[in-house]
């Protein structure tokens, strides 16, 4: 029973003196997690905005400093007229030009209607819209300061609460995304280029007319890419609660329970790939375009799966991807325990029993 | 018992015929060649009868273990040397070496015997990944591998392709020390002229075999009389003795042409009548080689 090991020792060589392999499985958790964190996000922070004060006041000074105060925003220009708008929108990268009239500390106490322009640039919308969200909030904000504590009668008081994400942080979304993209890859298509592999340089053949089982050459092959992986699983949990204050409230040994169960299914579908295709190139391929995609599309990772259409959202179960990411948001954010997700656990023990029966029945013990 | 029993084995990929009703034995202790040139069909034979392929028809068996069924049997105890170079590129000479020693259940030391002569002569490169190797070397510790778990019957495919001559007359006396040693081999090449150092061939070509016997069995066999003729202008000579109406064969060996004539003996002065304006020429009865044995198969199977 030396040869087990021995196996396994051969295939930790491959991985440690391969630089691509040791870049792909420790480089790239970490470029992506910084990259989604830091750069590829769609919270705002300091947008230019130009400034056309007519009234040039007490008041508009104030509202004026309390949006550059904001941090999200950031005060480029102060035009001089209305017809510079348009020239600071061409020329400039400003965002949104906010607008104040003549006489608006006056209006605002006397005519108790002071108007105020917010225009945007609409090109994309939707960084438009968040835009003026934030822009009407903080002009709401100001009005209330100002009127004071008088009430009106009759309103509708809101009172919204971000339930699991109060602070509204885009890393709560991408932190479970980028573990799942992550793990996928590494689970799934290294595995099935390794095996590939020696299929394609001919050290299949020495192996299969050994005395090794073909199960003992594939679990063999498998095993240094579960323990890399958890180890990967490991990383991008640290960093994301370490860099990122992404919090755990559900159970950690459960979560990591999860991450394993998670590799598990990867791995069992790089073995599939990996006994349906004879070479490397093809093994990426499908691994590519069959896995990563739908990892980034169609898991709710980059899209709400929400809203797509329906055949989409049908579509979306084949793939585990989808099922992981509910269990992390779940256990990282809401705090749920195994009863709140069997279902999607059931299903990834499910997906990982069937990947494993259709291997078994794909593999050749011989070369054709 | 005969270690390799082949009876009317034939393998087809999609149209091509790779192996058309072949069938010979190998004695134990025996150094078997296996004779063709590419495409021949040796290295599907070879698979087959390592458990890697199967057979559309007939039955094979090694070590008297049917190839299909008792292929978990066959895979513990024969050494498979593939024509390709397929051992771990990005692992040392030594890594290789002690990784097929583990998976075959025993350790390099308790076989060390068998493969040290051939070993001391990587040894000096031991720490080298075996893909910076060169062809003679890679080859040598290919060998060195499906040997460390001292199979009883080897199966070098085309062992000395792609290797100088050098090596080639290195690995061929290898393979008779471990013949010495009692292991019977089943060997291919596509050089006829590492056949006589064989103890049996089998002449392949297209699938079929042409002839088995001892190399000098099937010399002899080749009766016609043979000429190797030469002139300065080689060129010109050949398309000269092609056009000639008497030539019934005509091949290029090196700087000669070996040619047989239809009317035999008798027309040898005839020849040098018609080819006598060629400068420096020189009409010679010469012995037959292996190669020119199949030659000559090859021309009465295309008929």
């Amino acid at each position: 029973m030396r040869q087990f090991p021995a196996f396994v020792k051969k295939e930790f060589y491959h991985i440690f003196r391969d630089r691509r392999t040791l870049l792909i499985l420790f480089g790239m958790p970490v470029v992506q997690i910084i990259l989604f964190g830091y750069a590829i996000t769609n919270e705002i922070r300091h947008a230019e905005i130009a400034v056309l004060d007519q009234a040039n006041d007490y008041y508009s000074n104030r509202l004026v400093n309390k949006i550059g105060a904001s941090g999200y925003f950031k005060i480029t220009r102060a035009l001089r007229n209305e017809r510079e708008i348009e020239e600071a929108f061409r020329n400039g990268s400003i965002k949104v030009a906010l607008v104040l009239p003549k006489n608006f500390g006056y209006d605002f106490y006397h005519g108790r209607k002071a108007p105020v322009q917010l225009l945007t640039d609409a090109s994309d919308p939707n960084s438009a819209s968040t835009l003026l969200n934030y822009a009407t909030a903080i002009i709401n904000n100001y009005q209330q300061e100002m009127m004071g504590d008088q009430q009106l009668p009759l309103t509708i008081d809101v009172q919204p609460r971000m339930l699991y994400n109060p602070a509204l942080k885009g890393v709560f979304m991408f932190v479970p995304g980028v573990m799942t993209l992550i793990l996928m890859l590494v689970s799934a298509m290294m595995t099935s280029i390794t095996i590939t592999r020696e299929k394609e340089t001919g050290t299949m053949e020495i192996l299969l007319v050994s005395p090794l089982s073909p199960g003992k050459i594939i679990v063999g092959k498998v095993v240094p890419y579960i323990l890399l992986s958890f180890i990967n699983a490991l990383i991008i949990l640290g960093l994301g609660v370490f860099l990122f204050g992404m919090p755990v409230k559900g159970s950690l040994l459960l979560l990591l329970m999860e991450c394993g169960l998670f590799v598990l299914t990867a791995l069992t579908l790089g073995i599939l790939i990996s006994t349906i295709t004879a070479s490397q190139q093809a093994a990426m391929m499908i691994s590519m375009v069959g896995l990563l995609m739908p990892t980034m599309l169609l898991s709710g990772f980059v899209f709400p799966l929400e809203s797509m259409p329906l055949p989409l959202r049908i579509l979306a179960n084949v793939f585990p991807a989808k099922w992981f990411i509910i269990i992390l948001k779940d256990v990282m954010l809401k705090g749920s325990g195994l009863p709140g997700i069997w279902q999607p656990t059931a299903v990834l023990c499910g997906m990982t029993i069937l990947f494993i029966a259709l291997s078994v029945r794909n593999f050749k013990t011989r070369l054709a | 018992m005969q270690p390799i029993v082949i009876n009317s084995i034939c393998k087809q990929f999609g149209k091509l015929s790779a192996l058309n009703n072949v069938s010979f034995t190998v004695e134990e202790g025996e150094l078997f060649g296996l004779i063709g040139p590419d495409g021949a069909g040796k290295s599907t034979l070879f698979r087959i009868l390592t458990t890697l392929l199967l057979a559309d028809k007939g039955s094979a068996s090694v070590m008297g273990l049917d190839v299909v069924k008792d292929y978990k049997r066959i895979r513990r105890s024969v050494g498979y040397m593939p024509g390709r170079f397929s051992l771990y590129q990005d692992l040392s000479v030594e890594e290789n070496l002690a990784f097929f020693a583990t998976i075959f259940n025993t350790t390099v030391a308790a076989n060390y015997d068998l493969v040290r002569d051939i070993y001391v002569q990587i040894e000096p490169f031991k720490k080298r990944p075996a893909g910076k190797l060169s062809g003679g070397m890679k080859q040598k510790l290919a060998l060195c591998c499906a040997l460390i778990h001292k199979p009883s019957v080897l199966f070098p495919d085309e062992p000395t392709t792609g290797v100088d001559p050098v090596s080639r007359k290195e690995f061929w006396e290898m393979l008779q020390r471990l013949k010495q040693k009692g292991i019977t081999i089943l060997v291919s090449t596509p050089y006829m002229d590492e056949a006589v150092l064989c103890d049996r061939i089998a002449l392949i070509q297209k699938g079929a075999l042409m002839d088995i016997d001892t190399p000098q069995g099937i010399i002899q066999r080749f009766r016609q009389p043979l000429w190797a003729v030469s002139a300065d202008r080689r060129y010109e000579l050949m398309e000269d003795v092609n056009k000639y109406p008497d030539t019934a064969s005509s091949y290029a060996f090196g700087e000669h042409l070996h040619v047989t004539l239809k009317s035999g003996e008798a027309g040898e002065a005839a020849l040098k009548q018609h080819l006598s304006r060629h400068r420096g020429l020189s009409v010679e009865r010469t012995q037959a080689g292996i190669e020119d044995c199949f030659m000559f198969l090859m021309q009465e199977q295309n008929q």
